[in-house]
């Protein structure tokens, strides 16, 4: 990597600082219960996914993302279908994945259901690749896991010469070439804002560096502190590389209510249950009480609680991870249409509000 | 990390191979511990010098035949399933700690690991036949590798198996952990050291020492 390929997406330039503060919500299409606790079907749990975006359109959220996924309790393989529906039905409010696991994906198809999203919503979309953390798409699609880094690799660089538009040379082990390929639809005002989302990866980092596109750094556990290399490490590598300044963002789970209390009450169980089911395969510890306390903490990477609560955290993460973006992973699977609907309001119009207070 | 004096003995040199998520955090912490760390990819230094310079500042970027060449300890820290295309030769005679671990959902299947009779360092030192195979760092996160550090004699600090069919390798390991800002449960040989591996008492949980010798104790009963 001594060369650096010519910036896919042209980044605003300037200075770090520039960049406006920017708060989304995220989902991975959670499995929701109804009142009676009983579980939602896949079909209802798509269904609410679309409420829950036209209501974060409404409640003034900037960003609204959903992440592919394939198992009972996220239904959840095919979000551009969902977000073509919400853009349909909101004006104002971005739309992207969150993530998309490029390995296991044609980057071509990729970018024509995003820059057709795009068309849609009249240039709301984005997409944040990643290489996959949860890896059932590897099987479904006949990925070989102990091929990943090559497969992200290629189709990170195939993506990138996409973004750029115009017709596309490409050539790699993964799929088959490309000879001044035009792709379709042309975006209309340039390419869309793409990122890659980053779980603790070093390579990661200077990938999207070296492509050029924004860095978003998924905290799901431990302290955020940790991170903070990593955005440096990703403003050394842009210069290195010769990039435009781009902007780091944060993507962390958890849960707004009314009160600390109520928040805690209705997330915990819920997160216990998938943490549970995910140790099996993954080999995660199973949370007790004083480790959710702990990762609900300030040094800890849930933000469950009040608007205040979660506000302040937010704040102070984005200051430490000097970063200008914040997507709240919001819902776990069982939580109900109610609970995920008060949360994305209390996002919206409080903590919201008060994050930009905080941060100035 | 520590008010620790430099023991006059000098402390083993330290490679780490292997510059993912775990390797630059490994480097990291045995760096603040007062060792001589080299980190090494599969491939030319230069390629992550910059992740070396600001994730473990200090440590230095080298290829891999020679930062193992001068180490007197070497950390794989590489996936799984890369190891089948690891070359032997490359660490023999070397004091090798094994970090990795055998998660199909996340490895793929790998051949070379199903065989369910032998442990994952078992079937590693198969294959390392001149080099001494310790298992350790496996059951904790890399994430927590760095934070869950505490000084000897703190209520609070957390342990670690080490486990080797060696005990002098054993006894070297141990003391790296040591004073990285771990206890030790040492286990005197890699069949014992399955206990550190996915599902098992250990794995990913956060134990005092007494703690994790209960938690062993209980499993072997
Ligand atoms: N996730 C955890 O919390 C955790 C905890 C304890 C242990 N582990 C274990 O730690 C190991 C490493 O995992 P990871 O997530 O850090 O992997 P990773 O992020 O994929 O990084 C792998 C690194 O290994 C390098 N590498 C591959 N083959 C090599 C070779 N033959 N010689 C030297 N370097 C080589 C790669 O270099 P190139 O890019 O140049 O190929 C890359 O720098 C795994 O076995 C895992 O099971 C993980």
């Amino acid at each position: 990597m001594t060369t650096a390929p010519s910036s896919a997406v042209p980044a605003s330039a300037g200075e770090p600082g520039q960049f406006p503060l920017v708060l989304g919500l995220d989902t991975f299409g959670d499995l929701t219960h109804d009142d009676d606790d009983r579980a939602d079907t896949h079909a209802q749990t798509i269904r609410n996914v679309v409420e829950q975006g036209v209501l974060a359109d409404h409640v003034g959220v900037d960003f609204f993302g959903i992440g592919e996924h394939h198992t009972d309790d996220f239904p959840m393989p095919a979000a551009d279908v969902v977000l073509g529906t919400i853009a349909g039905r909101t004006t104002r409010i971005r739309l992207g994945s969150a993530v998309t696991v490029l390995s296991s994906d044609d980057p071509v198809r990729v970018f024509q259901r995003y820059s057709t999203l795009d068309a849609i919503s009249g240039g709301r979309a984005e997409v944040i690749l990643g290489r996959g953390s949860s890896t059932e798409s590897f099987p479904l699609f006949g990925y070989g896991l102990a091929d990943y880094e090559d497969l992200f690799e290629e189709k990170t660089h195939l993506f990138a010469e996409l973004l750029k538009g115009g017709p596309v040379t490409w050539e790699g082990k993964t799929r088959a070439p490309l000879h001044n390929q035009d792709v379709v639809p042309h975006t209309e005002s340039g390419p869309f804002p793409a990122w890659i989302g980053v779980g603790g990866s070093p390579q990661s980092v200077i990938r999207a560096a070296h492509y050029g596109f924004s860095l978003m750094l998924a905290i799901i556990g431990g302290p955020p502190a940790r991170f903070s290399p990593f955005s440096q490490l990703f403003r050394q590598a842009l210069e290195k590389f010769g990039q435009d300044p781009r902007p780091v963002g944060v993507h962390s789970p958890g849960h707004v209510a009314a009160t600390d209390e109520q928040a805690r009450e209705e997330f915990w169980p819920r997160y216990l249950e998938v943490i549970r089911r995910f140790s099996k395969t993954r080999g995660f510890a199973i949370p007790t009480k004083e480790s959710f306390a702990h990762e609900v903490g300030p040094h800890g990477a849930l933000y469950v609680g009040s608007p205040e609560t979660v506000a302040q955290k937010i704040a102070a993460n984005l200051t430490l991870l000097d970063a200008t973006r914040f997507d709240l992973k919001y819902g776990m699977p069982g939580l109900s249409q109610q609970a995920l609907m008060t949360n994305i309001e209390l996002y919206g119009t409080q903590v919201m509000p008060r994050v930009h207070e905080l941060v100035g | 990390m520590t008010g620790e004096s430099w023991s006059s003995t000098r402390l083993p040199r330290i490679a780490v191979l292997g510059s993912g998520h775990v390797g630059p955090v490994i480097a990291r912490v045995a760096l603040e511990a007062g060792y001589q760390v080299a980190i090494a990819a599969s491939g030319d230094p230069e390629k992550i010098a910059l992740i070396t310079q600001v994730l473990a500042p200090g440590a230095e970027p080298r290829w891999a035949a020679d930062a193992v060449k001068e180490a007197d300890i070497v950390v794989l820290a590489i996936p799984l399933h890369r190891f089948a295309g690891f070359d032997p030769a490359l660490v023999a005679g070397k004091l090798v700690v094994d970090t990795m671990n055998y998660w199909p959902p996340i490895d793929g299947v790998q051949e070379m690991f199903e065989d369910r009779r032998y442990g994952c360092s078992e079937i590693v030192s198969q294959r390392l036949v001149r080099s001494t195979v310790v298992k350790t760092f496996n059951h904790l996160g890399y994430h927590e590798l760095e934070d869950e550090r505490r000084p000897m004699g703190s209520p609070e600090r957390r342990a670690l198996g080490v486990a080797s069919d060696d005990p002098v390798g054993v006894d070297v390991v141990a003391g790296v952990i040591e004073r990285i800002g771990y206890d030790t449960v040492r286990l005197d040989s890699l069949i014992a050291g399955r206990l550190l591996e996915p599902g098992g008492p250990v794995f990913g949980v956060s134990l005092s020492r007494p703690e994790f010798e209960l938690a062993m104790r209980v499993e072997a009963a």
